[in-house]
Protein backbone atom coordinates (compact mmCIF):
# COMPACT_ATOMS: atom_id res chain seq x y z
CA UNK A 1 0.00 0.00 0.00
CA UNK A 2 1.38 3.17 -1.06
CA UNK A 3 0.34 6.82 -0.30
CA UNK A 4 2.35 9.55 -2.41
CA UNK A 5 3.39 12.82 -1.04
CA UNK A 6 1.28 14.61 -3.76
CA UNK A 7 -1.36 12.52 -3.62
CA UNK A 8 -1.84 13.15 0.17
CA UNK A 9 -1.73 17.15 0.03
CA UNK A 10 -4.24 17.16 -2.67
CA UNK A 11 -6.81 14.85 -0.92
CA UNK A 12 -6.17 16.97 2.54
CA UNK A 13 -6.61 19.89 0.29
CA UNK A 14 -9.81 18.21 -1.07
CA UNK A 15 -10.98 17.72 2.66
CA UNK A 16 -10.28 20.76 4.52
CA UNK A 17 -12.33 22.53 1.49
CA UNK A 18 -15.41 20.38 1.57
CA UNK A 19 -14.97 20.27 6.15
CA UNK A 20 -15.11 24.04 5.45
CA UNK A 21 -17.88 24.39 2.85
CA UNK A 22 -19.92 22.08 5.27
CA UNK A 23 -19.93 24.54 8.17
CA UNK A 24 -19.73 27.92 6.10
CA UNK A 25 -23.83 27.58 6.50
CA UNK A 26 -23.64 27.71 10.45
CA UNK A 27 -22.58 31.33 10.53
CA UNK A 28 -25.22 32.65 8.43
CA UNK A 29 -27.92 30.35 9.08
CA UNK A 30 -29.01 32.56 12.28
CA UNK A 31 -29.30 35.69 11.35
CA UNK A 32 -31.57 34.39 8.63
CA UNK A 33 -35.41 35.56 9.33
CA UNK A 34 -37.02 34.75 5.73
CA UNK A 35 -40.36 35.50 4.61
CA UNK A 36 -42.15 35.82 1.00
CA UNK A 37 -40.10 35.43 -1.93
CA UNK A 38 -36.66 35.02 0.17
CA UNK A 39 -38.29 31.83 2.01
CA UNK A 40 -39.52 30.64 -0.90
CA UNK A 41 -35.80 30.89 -2.43
CA UNK A 42 -34.16 29.35 0.53
CA UNK A 43 -36.59 26.44 0.61
CA UNK A 44 -36.16 25.68 -3.53
CA UNK A 45 -32.40 25.03 -2.19
CA UNK A 46 -33.02 21.39 -1.62
CA UNK A 47 -34.45 20.28 -5.25
CA UNK A 48 -32.55 22.79 -7.15
CA UNK A 49 -29.16 21.11 -6.10
CA UNK A 50 -30.23 18.04 -6.26
CA UNK A 51 -31.36 18.58 -9.43
CA UNK A 52 -28.65 20.24 -11.00
CA UNK A 53 -26.08 17.40 -9.21
CA UNK A 54 -27.95 14.17 -11.64
CA UNK A 55 -29.25 16.72 -14.82
CA UNK A 56 -26.51 16.00 -17.00
CA UNK A 57 -26.33 12.31 -16.13
CA UNK A 58 -30.68 12.21 -16.48
CA UNK A 59 -31.16 14.71 -19.62
CA UNK A 60 -28.35 14.55 -21.74
CA UNK A 61 -26.55 11.02 -21.90
CA UNK A 62 -28.63 9.39 -24.03
CA UNK A 63 -32.20 8.55 -24.55
CA UNK A 64 -32.07 5.37 -22.40
CA UNK A 65 -30.73 7.68 -19.24
CA UNK A 66 -33.27 10.40 -20.35
CA UNK A 67 -36.52 7.67 -20.37
CA UNK A 68 -34.93 5.78 -17.39
CA UNK A 69 -35.01 9.25 -15.22
CA UNK A 70 -38.80 9.54 -16.57
CA UNK A 71 -39.59 6.34 -15.33
CA UNK A 72 -37.93 6.14 -11.85
CA UNK A 73 -39.41 9.91 -11.46
CA UNK A 74 -42.65 8.35 -12.01
CA UNK A 75 -41.76 5.54 -9.71
CA UNK A 76 -40.94 7.94 -6.85
CA UNK A 77 -43.84 9.25 -6.17
CA UNK A 78 -45.30 5.77 -5.72
CA UNK A 79 -42.50 3.69 -4.30
CA UNK A 80 -40.11 3.96 -1.16
CA UNK A 81 -36.46 5.09 -1.22
CA UNK A 82 -35.22 1.63 -2.42
CA UNK A 83 -38.19 0.85 -4.87
CA UNK A 84 -37.15 3.74 -7.13
CA UNK A 85 -33.01 2.87 -6.74
CA UNK A 86 -34.54 -0.67 -7.90
CA UNK A 87 -36.61 0.74 -11.08
CA UNK A 88 -34.04 3.49 -12.31
CA UNK A 89 -31.52 0.73 -12.41
CA UNK A 90 -33.48 -2.10 -13.65
CA UNK A 91 -34.88 0.75 -16.26
CA UNK A 92 -31.88 1.70 -17.43
CA UNK A 93 -30.00 -1.49 -17.62
CA UNK A 94 -33.54 -2.77 -19.96
CA UNK A 95 -33.34 0.97 -22.27
CA UNK A 96 -29.73 -0.07 -22.84
CA UNK A 97 -30.10 -2.99 -24.00
CA UNK A 98 -32.92 -2.11 -26.23
CA UNK A 99 -32.08 1.58 -27.67
CA UNK B 1 -44.38 3.96 30.37
CA UNK B 2 -43.57 4.27 33.83
CA UNK B 3 -39.78 3.42 32.28
CA UNK B 4 -40.36 6.00 29.90
CA UNK B 5 -41.17 8.90 32.65
CA UNK B 6 -38.32 7.64 34.44
CA UNK B 7 -35.38 8.29 31.57
CA UNK B 8 -37.19 9.87 29.01
CA UNK B 9 -33.87 11.31 27.57
CA UNK B 10 -32.47 7.49 27.14
CA UNK B 11 -35.91 6.41 25.11
CA UNK B 12 -36.01 9.60 22.95
CA UNK B 13 -31.88 8.88 22.61
CA UNK B 14 -32.67 5.08 21.40
CA UNK B 15 -35.41 6.57 19.32
CA UNK B 16 -33.80 9.00 17.26
CA UNK B 17 -30.94 6.72 16.73
CA UNK B 18 -33.73 4.10 15.52
CA UNK B 19 -35.37 6.55 13.37
CA UNK B 20 -31.70 7.66 11.69
CA UNK B 21 -30.75 3.80 10.72
CA UNK B 22 -34.43 3.07 9.43
CA UNK B 23 -34.38 6.56 7.33
CA UNK B 24 -30.72 6.24 5.87
CA UNK B 25 -31.21 2.43 4.88
CA UNK B 26 -32.15 2.99 1.74
CA UNK B 27 -29.66 5.53 0.64
CA UNK B 28 -27.14 3.38 2.77
CA UNK B 29 -27.86 0.62 0.17
CA UNK B 30 -27.82 2.36 -3.04
CA UNK B 31 -24.60 3.97 -2.00
CA UNK B 32 -22.71 0.31 -2.40
CA UNK B 33 -22.52 0.01 -5.89
CA UNK B 34 -21.67 3.81 -6.21
CA UNK B 35 -19.05 3.47 -3.49
CA UNK B 36 -17.66 -0.03 -5.12
CA UNK B 37 -17.53 1.97 -8.32
CA UNK B 38 -15.61 4.87 -7.13
CA UNK B 39 -12.80 2.60 -5.48
CA UNK B 40 -13.01 0.79 -8.77
CA UNK B 41 -12.52 3.96 -10.75
CA UNK B 42 -9.79 5.80 -8.65
CA UNK B 43 -8.06 2.45 -9.13
CA UNK B 44 -7.55 2.49 -12.36
CA UNK B 45 -6.58 5.71 -11.99
CA UNK B 46 -3.49 4.46 -10.37
CA UNK B 47 -4.53 5.73 -7.06
CA UNK B 48 -3.87 2.74 -4.18
CA UNK B 49 -6.34 1.50 -2.06
CA UNK B 50 -4.90 3.31 0.84
CA UNK B 51 -4.82 6.34 -0.60
CA UNK B 52 -8.60 5.05 -1.85
CA UNK B 53 -9.77 4.85 1.70
CA UNK B 54 -7.92 7.97 2.92
CA UNK B 55 -10.01 10.28 0.34
CA UNK B 56 -13.17 9.05 0.84
CA UNK B 57 -12.54 8.98 4.74
CA UNK B 58 -11.72 12.36 5.05
CA UNK B 59 -13.62 13.83 1.66
CA UNK B 60 -16.82 12.18 2.01
CA UNK B 61 -18.29 13.62 -0.69
CA UNK B 62 -18.78 11.39 -3.54
CA UNK B 63 -19.61 14.23 -6.70
CA UNK B 64 -16.60 15.90 -5.74
CA UNK B 65 -14.66 12.58 -5.27
CA UNK B 66 -15.37 11.31 -8.49
CA UNK B 67 -15.12 14.88 -10.56
CA UNK B 68 -11.51 14.69 -9.12
CA UNK B 69 -10.76 11.08 -10.03
CA UNK B 70 -12.65 12.09 -13.60
CA UNK B 71 -9.57 14.51 -14.56
CA UNK B 72 -7.07 13.09 -11.75
CA UNK B 73 -3.13 13.40 -13.10
CA UNK B 74 0.19 12.22 -11.63
CA UNK B 75 1.28 14.35 -9.85
CA UNK B 76 -1.91 15.49 -8.40
CA UNK B 77 -2.89 19.09 -9.20
CA UNK B 78 -3.36 20.39 -5.70
CA UNK B 79 -4.91 23.83 -6.22
CA UNK B 80 -7.06 22.58 -9.33
CA UNK B 81 -8.45 19.59 -7.25
CA UNK B 82 -9.32 22.17 -4.34
CA UNK B 83 -10.78 24.45 -7.07
CA UNK B 84 -12.87 22.08 -8.54
CA UNK B 85 -13.68 20.35 -4.99
CA UNK B 86 -15.00 23.65 -3.70
CA UNK B 87 -17.23 24.36 -6.62
CA UNK B 88 -19.02 21.81 -6.46
CA UNK B 89 -19.20 21.40 -2.81
CA UNK B 90 -20.23 24.94 -2.53
CA UNK B 91 -23.63 24.06 -2.48
CA UNK B 92 -23.22 22.89 1.06
CA UNK B 93 -22.95 26.12 2.49
CA UNK B 94 -26.91 26.80 1.27
CA UNK B 95 -27.76 23.22 2.62
CA UNK B 96 -25.86 23.80 5.95
CA UNK B 97 -27.71 27.11 6.07
CA UNK B 98 -31.00 25.63 5.61
CA UNK B 99 -30.01 23.16 7.88
CA UNK B 100 -28.87 24.86 10.73
CA UNK B 101 -31.60 26.48 12.59
CA UNK B 102 -33.84 23.00 12.29
CA UNK B 103 -30.90 20.80 14.13
CA UNK B 104 -31.35 20.94 18.02
CA UNK B 105 -27.48 20.71 18.79
CA UNK B 106 -25.22 23.02 21.03
CA UNK B 107 -22.37 24.92 18.61
CA UNK B 108 -19.40 22.77 19.26
CA UNK B 109 -21.87 19.62 18.37
CA UNK B 110 -23.29 21.76 15.07
CA UNK B 111 -19.65 22.33 14.57
CA UNK B 112 -18.32 18.72 14.78
CA UNK B 113 -21.05 16.92 13.39
CA UNK B 114 -21.70 18.98 10.21
CA UNK B 115 -18.95 16.69 8.63
CA UNK B 116 -21.77 14.72 7.93
CA UNK B 117 -23.33 16.72 5.59
CA UNK B 118 -24.16 15.10 2.35
CA UNK B 119 -26.80 15.31 0.53
CA UNK B 120 -28.60 12.36 1.26
CA UNK B 121 -28.58 13.01 4.78
CA UNK B 122 -29.32 16.40 4.67
CA UNK B 123 -32.29 15.76 2.47
CA UNK B 124 -34.07 13.40 4.69
CA UNK B 125 -33.07 15.64 7.55
CA UNK B 126 -34.82 18.64 5.56
CA UNK B 127 -37.79 16.30 5.29
CA UNK B 128 -37.74 14.86 8.62
CA UNK B 129 -37.71 18.59 10.17
CA UNK B 130 -40.90 19.44 8.53
CA UNK B 131 -42.65 17.67 11.21
CA UNK B 132 -40.00 17.69 13.96
CA UNK B 133 -36.40 18.94 14.86
CA UNK B 134 -33.33 17.11 13.77
CA UNK B 135 -31.34 15.90 16.69
CA UNK B 136 -27.87 15.20 17.37
CA UNK B 137 -28.34 11.27 17.45
CA UNK B 138 -30.74 10.99 14.41
CA UNK B 139 -27.92 13.28 12.68
CA UNK B 140 -24.74 11.32 13.62
CA UNK B 141 -26.55 8.16 13.39
CA UNK B 142 -27.40 8.81 9.74
CA UNK B 143 -23.81 10.33 9.01
CA UNK B 144 -21.52 7.93 10.66
CA UNK B 145 -23.34 4.60 9.09
CA UNK B 146 -22.96 6.70 5.81
CA UNK B 147 -19.59 7.70 6.37
CA UNK B 148 -18.55 3.92 7.16
CA UNK B 149 -20.40 2.34 4.20
CA UNK B 150 -18.82 4.75 1.69
CA UNK B 151 -15.34 4.95 3.65
CA UNK B 152 -15.19 0.61 3.52
CA UNK B 153 -16.98 0.12 0.46
CA UNK B 154 -14.88 2.36 -1.93
CA UNK B 155 -11.72 0.47 -0.29
CA UNK B 156 -13.40 -2.62 -1.46
CA UNK B 157 -14.16 -1.28 -4.51
CA UNK B 158 -10.40 0.06 -5.11
CA UNK B 159 -8.98 -3.31 -4.20
CA UNK B 160 -11.41 -5.73 -6.21
CA UNK B 161 -10.74 -3.03 -8.84
CA UNK B 162 -11.25 -4.89 -12.36
CA UNK B 163 -12.96 -7.17 -10.95
CA UNK B 164 -15.91 -5.89 -11.33
CA UNK B 165 -16.57 -5.33 -14.55
CA UNK B 166 -18.07 -2.51 -16.29
CA UNK B 167 -20.26 -1.15 -14.18
CA UNK B 168 -22.40 0.23 -17.26
CA UNK B 169 -23.57 -3.73 -17.97
CA UNK B 170 -25.42 -3.76 -14.44
CA UNK B 171 -26.69 -0.10 -14.11
CA UNK B 172 -24.89 0.70 -11.01
CA UNK B 173 -23.62 4.00 -12.47
CA UNK B 174 -27.46 5.00 -12.50
CA UNK B 175 -28.05 4.42 -8.68
CA UNK B 176 -26.64 7.43 -7.89
CA UNK B 177 -29.02 9.50 -10.06
CA UNK B 178 -32.01 7.14 -9.40
CA UNK B 179 -31.54 8.21 -5.73
CA UNK B 180 -31.17 11.63 -6.05
CA UNK B 181 -34.44 11.58 -8.07
CA UNK B 182 -35.98 9.73 -5.10
CA UNK B 183 -35.32 12.23 -2.79
CA UNK B 184 -36.28 15.54 -5.57
CA UNK B 185 -39.68 13.43 -5.14
CA UNK B 186 -39.94 13.79 -1.08
CA UNK B 187 -39.94 17.75 -1.77
CA UNK B 188 -43.48 17.52 -3.18
CA UNK B 189 -44.76 18.59 -6.54
CA UNK B 190 -46.11 21.84 -5.72
CA UNK B 191 -46.28 24.38 -8.53
CA UNK B 192 -43.11 26.00 -6.99
CA UNK B 193 -41.28 22.89 -6.62
CA UNK B 194 -42.21 21.94 -10.03
CA UNK B 195 -40.70 25.03 -11.83
CA UNK B 196 -37.65 24.63 -9.48
CA UNK B 197 -36.84 21.08 -10.86
CA UNK B 198 -38.24 22.19 -14.64
CA UNK B 199 -35.47 25.55 -14.22
CA UNK B 200 -32.43 23.79 -12.50
CA UNK B 201 -32.56 21.00 -14.73
CA UNK B 202 -32.75 22.87 -17.78
CA UNK B 203 -29.88 25.15 -16.67
CA UNK B 204 -27.29 22.29 -15.28
CA UNK B 205 -28.08 20.27 -18.62
CA UNK B 206 -27.69 22.88 -20.82
CA UNK B 207 -24.55 24.58 -18.94
CA UNK B 208 -22.53 20.80 -18.66
CA UNK B 209 -23.25 20.91 -22.42
CA UNK B 210 -21.51 24.08 -23.27
CA UNK B 211 -19.52 24.92 -20.64
CA UNK B 212 -18.90 21.57 -18.95
CA UNK B 213 -18.78 20.03 -15.14
CA UNK B 214 -18.15 21.44 -12.70
CA UNK B 215 -20.07 24.39 -13.44
CA UNK B 216 -23.73 23.09 -14.03
CA UNK B 217 -24.26 22.23 -10.33
CA UNK B 218 -23.94 25.96 -9.06
CA UNK B 219 -25.61 27.26 -12.14
CA UNK B 220 -28.40 24.88 -12.15
CA UNK B 221 -28.91 25.26 -8.53
CA UNK B 222 -29.03 28.91 -8.61
CA UNK B 223 -31.59 29.75 -11.64
CA UNK B 224 -33.66 26.58 -9.78
CA UNK B 225 -33.69 29.17 -6.75
CA UNK B 226 -34.38 32.04 -8.32
CA UNK B 227 -37.34 30.65 -10.42
CA UNK B 228 -38.37 29.65 -6.98
CA UNK B 229 -38.36 33.16 -5.84
CA UNK B 230 -40.18 34.50 -9.17
CA UNK B 231 -42.75 31.94 -8.87
CA UNK B 232 -43.47 32.70 -5.36
CA UNK B 233 -46.75 35.01 -4.59
CA UNK B 234 -44.78 38.01 -3.40
CA UNK B 235 -46.31 37.80 0.32
CA UNK B 236 -46.49 33.96 0.63
CA UNK B 237 -48.29 33.23 4.26
CA UNK B 238 -45.55 32.01 6.79
CA UNK B 239 -44.88 27.96 7.54
CA UNK B 240 -46.83 28.08 10.31
CA UNK B 241 -45.55 24.62 11.96
CA UNK B 242 -42.01 25.39 10.59
CA UNK B 243 -42.72 29.54 12.58
CA UNK B 244 -44.43 27.99 15.99
CA UNK B 245 -40.90 26.13 16.13
CA UNK B 246 -38.90 29.01 16.42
Amino acid sequence: MSLDTTTLLAILAMAVVTYVTRIAGLFVADRLVLTGRAKAAFDAIPPAVLVAVIAPTALTTGWAEAIAAAVTALAAFRLPLLGTVAVGVVSVVVLRSLL
Amino acid sequence: MVMDQANPFAVSYRREIRAGLRDIAPVVVAAIPISLLFGAVAAAKGLSPLEVTVMSALVFAGGAQFAAIETWIHPAPILTLAFATLLINARHVLMGASLSPKVQMSQVQRFLSFFFLTDEAWALSERRALERPVTTAYWVAMGGVLWANWTFFSALGAVLGSFLGDPERIGADFAFTALFIGLVAGFGRSRVTLITVAVSAGVAALVHHFIGAPWHVASGALAGIAAASLAAPQDAPQDAPREARS
